[in-house]
């Protein structure tokens, strides 16, 4: 094939930035889009044919682009990146100096296939996952491969790959490639090249969905009238195969997705994945394997698990049969797989059809195993990668592509994904595309010839599929997780509030009363940050004067130091991180919300400001956010065990925040003004000030602030409140059938919530006087706090040796290896 | 010969285990030269599953798992075998080793392709330059596979000291090799990866070994301990074991229990554990002969 000559190339350029002429009459021209859209010499371009004509089935793709003009397709494009980052969708990469993860990066130029060309590469494909699987029927079965010499015992024996504890184990319909993913490109003469396998858990699908959905809402009329095959369809078959696999009756199988963790670089696409097939997203520490089958570890309870689709590599599945220091697997779930127990998606052992030696060997293997030549030859090295159009620095420009292909086993057979996870290397020279170097997602629309009628996950009457998608069931970590997203929420939102009030203190000390002496009233709030961000010793303990008399810099430490335990951003940032851990809990709009928090949270950190001075303007939407955060959870999320623990959280950190605060501020005396003006304060910072201006027109002051923030049940941001809800919370929270009459937990509130309503507010308010000359102090109150704040931290406490028990880390026996003596001479055979 | 065998394993925990899985090899499989007569396993306190599997080599592997607190753990194995004579070559049988080994990459033969897997490094041994170094001067050109390898054997039992105190599980090969110390293991790890680095195809073997006290004195009981040494496969005849820490070829004295690519293919016991503090082993096995006149059980 030769290379487009400079002229012509030229004259297409010039010829694609003519309007057609159906073109609308508002329709601006595109004089940049194609510009220097030039393949590279000797490779095949997707878009446009080596003689420099456009192929056919883009025409529509670009009339469209061009109709929308530059900056709508910038606009686009934009669009597309900000619900790719609202969506949290993120490839991690190891060692990224830009931290854990970073968003996976869309381009909003589609790969287009022709419909009969996709089918013939289907026939392909679906015939070398039929090969595999033969394969590996054989390679873990009677090897007739490797005794009739079709391979060699030293290729598959010596790979580290082949899992001896695993051959020999029965596989459901012998099919232990339940999913398979093949990586795709093309030869200079266009024809498709395998260029390798996924065989173990192929990774993508999820992306690839992901990309759809994303790409379907930036473009949707070109998305709906150019004929694309849906992907749902395919989500289905992958469905029923679990289920039909499953050990047990397809409508009951309780199916996982079994992932390494939050800091895997694909974790996104085992969150969404599992949240979209409807399974529950767990790890190795959550499993156990008890009577030769596999449970998950829930509140309290075990549910079993019928199968897995794992995103775990082989070897770290099992510590007890295959890497003994794995902490990413289950002790014993080669045991439950083998007692016929469990289905694994894909059985493990499977990387050995990883091997690059045998995928060399696979024509061969084809010709034996299936009788037929392989329909998709392959290729090991890209030296002249195949293009397609990226839309890059705001024109189209030729860049090297591969595209996964995906496919699941149904029932007669294997299908396969219409479509696939493209990716495009973002520079025009590199042979290889991976995520790990950078590069573009691309969706993958095949165009039909007919419209194809919308279809969705669950269909009414299929069988195959469950009529109702039960809820998965709340792992402990999940719910652990879900208890310290409530906790660091409200501890966020509880210490944001306070810093507003003292900051408006400080400014009118500042700016605007400075004769007004109440320094006094301002010193209890900064002691009350101190004590409820417990980010001691600053205006508490040593060297308190100094700061309570200069608070700015020990203000700004609390509002931007990432590295001080209590301070502001350590508080989001532990919320983002068990937000991260349970993504598949939380909805796309609650995901929104969390990014807008780690917005406000770089914000503080990464320009950190000299001066309190606009402190205000980063904190007044964070509030706004942190309770959005809690309004999305409350009304968007069932109010299941999950949510439960969400709730208990958020009521038990409120609670302590709330002692915490009356504790700094009510138990010192102090004169006029500084009293009036600290019970302003607290009302401030309890949201009751209307409330209590519109109750209390007399009555000693300190006892009607504890009447409406201590004791009154009505108020949600009193004490009170708090302790009933939790009282609810834990008498709904799961019980085993073998526990006593009242858990440890709903023991604890009920004395708590018992205590709070027997005290007497006027006793709470009196004045304590020392003969030794100890300044004056409301002891009983201090008292009855103390028992409080205690009390909470025995309720978390109970709860966590309840229900988030984590397994204790696996030991391993001690290895009884013998040391036979030597005989003494006389006594040899 | 009849023996009967008992193989005692004795886990004790400081602390209560809440959970445990365990494999173990320790039932006896049976060979060209070996009838197991009967094998069985029992396990203190009550298994919650046991289960018995066939591995990749034909050994029998045993599962089990204990899911109530228990703070001890015996796992107590009893068998009786019969052992004859391994079939050895004769001389003429015996052909130069490079031919053999021509053989063994040649043939299309199952047996022989079957038994290149174990002309690879396995997990325990690796690819050794020093113990090839080793091998060499047993294998002279031209001379018989059999004579070679027997003669290897001998060059170790005699330049290596048994020590149990100086090598553990974890100790490379290079160790041993270095400090010429070791244990059954140990040898057997040496004389396979020597005889895999000339290409040729060899393999663990793990049993046990019948003592006999010193004349006049009773046998005592708990006594003996289980027992490893190596196996060369020679093409067009079989494999062939040899002891390295006794200098000698198989004999009816020693009972096979399971074969591998190495130690860690049949490891008697393992087991992973929650809970449980601090924990001691403690092992006892006794090797019996069954007399002529004494019924099996």
């Amino acid at each position: 094939m030769s290379s487009p000559d400079p002229v012509t190339a030229a004259a297409l350029a010039e010829e694609l930035q003519r309007p057609p002429a159906s073109d609308a009459p508002d329709a601006p021209d595109t004089p940049t889009l194609l510009d220097h859209y030039l393949p590279l010499p000797s490779s095949y371009d997707e878009m446009r044919a080596g003689d420099g004509e456009l192929r056919p089935h883009w025409q529509y793709l670009l009339d469209s682009l061009r109709k929308l003009g530059p900056e709508r397709i910038a606009a686009r494009s934009r669009e597309a990146h900000r619900l790719v980052r609202d969506n949290g969708v993120t490839y991690n990469v190891y060692g990224d100096p830009r931290g854990m993860s970073r968003p996976w990066q869309l381009d909003p130029i589609p790969l287009l296939v022709r419909g009969e060309e996709w089918a013939e590469l289907e026939r392909g494909l679906i015939q070398r996952a039929e090969l595999l699987n033969q394969i590996l029927l054989d390679l873990h079965g009677p090897r007739q491969l490797v005794l009739k010499g079709l391979v060699p015992p030293e290729l598959i024996d010596g790979y580290p790959g082949y899992l001896l504890p695993c051959i020999g184990t029965q596989v459901a319909d012998n099919r232990p490639l339940v999913l398979y993913g093949a990586d795709l490109t093309r030869d200079g003469q266009g024809r498709w090249h395998v260029v390798g396998d996924r065989a173990q858990s192929p990774s993508g699908a999820g992306y690839a969905l992901e990309n759809r959905v994303v790409l379907s809402r930036v473009l949707p009329s070109l998305f709906r009238d150019s004929h694309v095959h849906r992907l749902a369809g395919f989500f289905r078959a992958m469905r029923r195969a679990l289920a039909r696999l499953a050990p047990c009756e397809p409508d009951e199988a309780r199916i996982a997705l079994m992932t390494p963790g939050p800091s895997n670089e694909a974790y996104f696409e085992h969150a969404y994945l599992a949240n979209y097939l409807g399974y529950g997203l767990v790890q190795g520490g959550d499993l156990s394997v008890r009577d030769g089958a596999l449970w998950l570890r829930t509140l309290g309870r075990l549910e079993r698990i019928d199968a897995l689709i794992r995103r775990v590599d082989d070897l770290w599945c099992d510590p007890l049969e295959l890497r003994e220091d794995s902490l990413l697997g289950v002790p014993g779930l080669l045991a439950a797989v083998r007692a016929g127990n469990l289905t694994i998606a894909n059985a493990l052992g499977s990387g050995i059809l990883e091997h690059p030696g045998l995928f060399a060997r696979l024509p061969r293997l084809c010709q034996h195993l299936l009788g037929e030549e392989l329909l998709l030859p392959q290729l090991q090295e890209v030296t002249k990668p195949a293009t397609a159009p990226a839309y890059i620095d705001g024109r189209l420009q030729p860049r090297p592509f591969v595209l996964r292909s995906f496919l699941v086993c149904d029932q007669d057979g294997y299908v396969v994904m219409p479509g696939g996870l493209g990716r495009v290397a973002l520079n025009s020279n590199t042979p290889i595309v991976s995520n790990q170097l950078g590069g573009l997602g691309k969706d993958t629309w095949v165009l039909a010839t007919e419209p194809e009628r919308q279809e969705t996950l669950v269909i009414p009457g299929d069988r195959a599929a469950p009529a109702t998608v039960h809820e998965s069931e709340v792992s402990s970590r999940v719910a652990d997780n879900l208890f310290w997203i409530g906790r660091y929420t409200e501890r966020a939102e509880g210490l944001v509030r306070l810093l507003r009030v003292t900051l408006i203190k400080l400014g009118d000390r500042f700016n605007f009363q400075p004769d007004v002496n109440h320094s006094e009233s301002l010193h209890l709030l900064l002691q009350a940050l101190t004590c409820q961000s417990q980010t001691y010793p600053g205006f508490v303990g040593e060297g308190a004067d100094q700061r309570l008399a200069e608070p700015t810099e020990e203000m700004l430490e609390l509002i931007t130091n990432v590295e001080r335990p209590g301070a502001l951003p350590q508080t989001l940032q532990a919320l983002g991180q068990a937000a991260w851990s349970v993504r598949d809990r939380l909805s796309n709009d609650t995901w929104r919300v969390v990014n807008e928090i780690e917005k406000h949270l770089r914000a503080l950190t990464q320009h950190r400001p000299e001066a309190l001075n606009g402190v205000l303007d980063v904190l007044d939407p964070l509030v706004t956010a942190l309770v959005a955060f809690a309004a999305l959870t409350n009304e968007n999320m069932t109010h299941n065990e999950g949510w439960h623990f969400l709730e208990a959280g958020r009521r038990l950190e409120r609670g302590g925040d709330i002692a915490a605060l009356l504790r700094a501020t009510m138990i010192p005396v102090t004169g006029e003004p500084d009293e009036t003006l600290t019970i302003e304060a607290v009302l401030g910072v309890t949201d009751s000030l209307i409330t209590y201006r519109r109750r209390y027109r007399a009555g000693t002051r300190v006892g009607a602030l504890l009447d409406l923030v201590f004791q009154d049940e009505t108020n949600p941001r009193s004490l009170a409140y708090q302790l009933v809800r939790l009282q609810q919370l834990v008498d709904e929270m799961p019980r085993t059938q073998h526990q006593p009459a009242r858990s440890q937990a709903q023991k604890i509130m009920l004395r708590l919530v018992t205590d709070l309503r027997l005290a007497e507010i006027d006793q709470l308010s009196q004045i304590t006087t020392y003969a030794d000359g100890s300044p004056a102090q409301r002891a009983a109150l201090d008292k009855r706090l103390t028992t409080l704040e205690n009390g909470l931290a025995e309720l978390s406490n109970a709860l966590t040796a309840q229900y988030f028990r984590h397994e204790e880390q696996p030991h391993y026996l001690i290895d009884p290896r013998g040391n036979h003596e030597p005989q003494s001479a006389g006594t040899q055979a | 010969m009849k023996y009967r065998i008992s193989h005692v394993t004795r886990y004790a925990y400081s602390d209560p285990v809440s959970l445990c899985h365990s494999i173990a090899h320790l039932k006896p499989r049976s060979m060209p030269h070996q009838r197991v007569i009967n094998a069985s396993l029992r396990i203190t306190p009550w298994p919650s599953v046991t289960r018995e599997h066939q591995d990749f080599f034909g050994n029998r592997v045993s599962y089990f798992s204990l899911q109530q607190s228990h703070s001890m753990l015996e796992i107590s194995a009893a068998s009786e075998v019969e052992v004859d004579h391994q079939p050895v070559p004769g001389p003429d049988a015996d052909p130069p080793w490079e031919a053999s080994l021509q053989q063994l990459q040649d043939s299309r033969d199952p047996e022989h392709l079957a038994a290149r897997s174990f002309t690879l490094p396995s997990p325990a041994i690796d690819s050794q330059p020093d113990a090839l170094a080793f091998a060499q001067p047993s294998f002279a050109p031209g001379r018989p596979l059999l004579e070679a390898t027997t003669d290897l054997m001998h060059r170790i039992y005699q330049d290596f000291e048994y020590d149990p105190s100086f090598t553990t599980v974890a100790t490379p090969l290079s160790e041993v090799l270095a400090h010429r110390r070791g244990v059954c293991q140990d040898f057997a790890h040496l004389g396979i990866a020597a005889l895999r680095g000339l290409g040729l195809a060899a393999r663990y073997v793990s049993g046990y070994l019948e003592t006999l006290p010193p004349p006049d004195k009773p046998k005592l009981r708990g006594a003996d301990a289980s027992h490893a040494w190596f196996a060369v496969f020679i093409p067009g005849h079989g494999w062939v074991d040899l002891d390295p820490t006794n200098n000698c070829l198989l004999s009816e004295q020693h009972i096979t229990t399971a074969i591998g690519r190495d130690y860690q293919d049949v490891t008697p016991v393992r087991g992973v554990f929650y809970g449980g503090g601090e924990h001691e082993l403690s092992v006892a096995v006794d090797v019996d002969r069954i007399l002529p006149t004494e019924p099996a059980s």
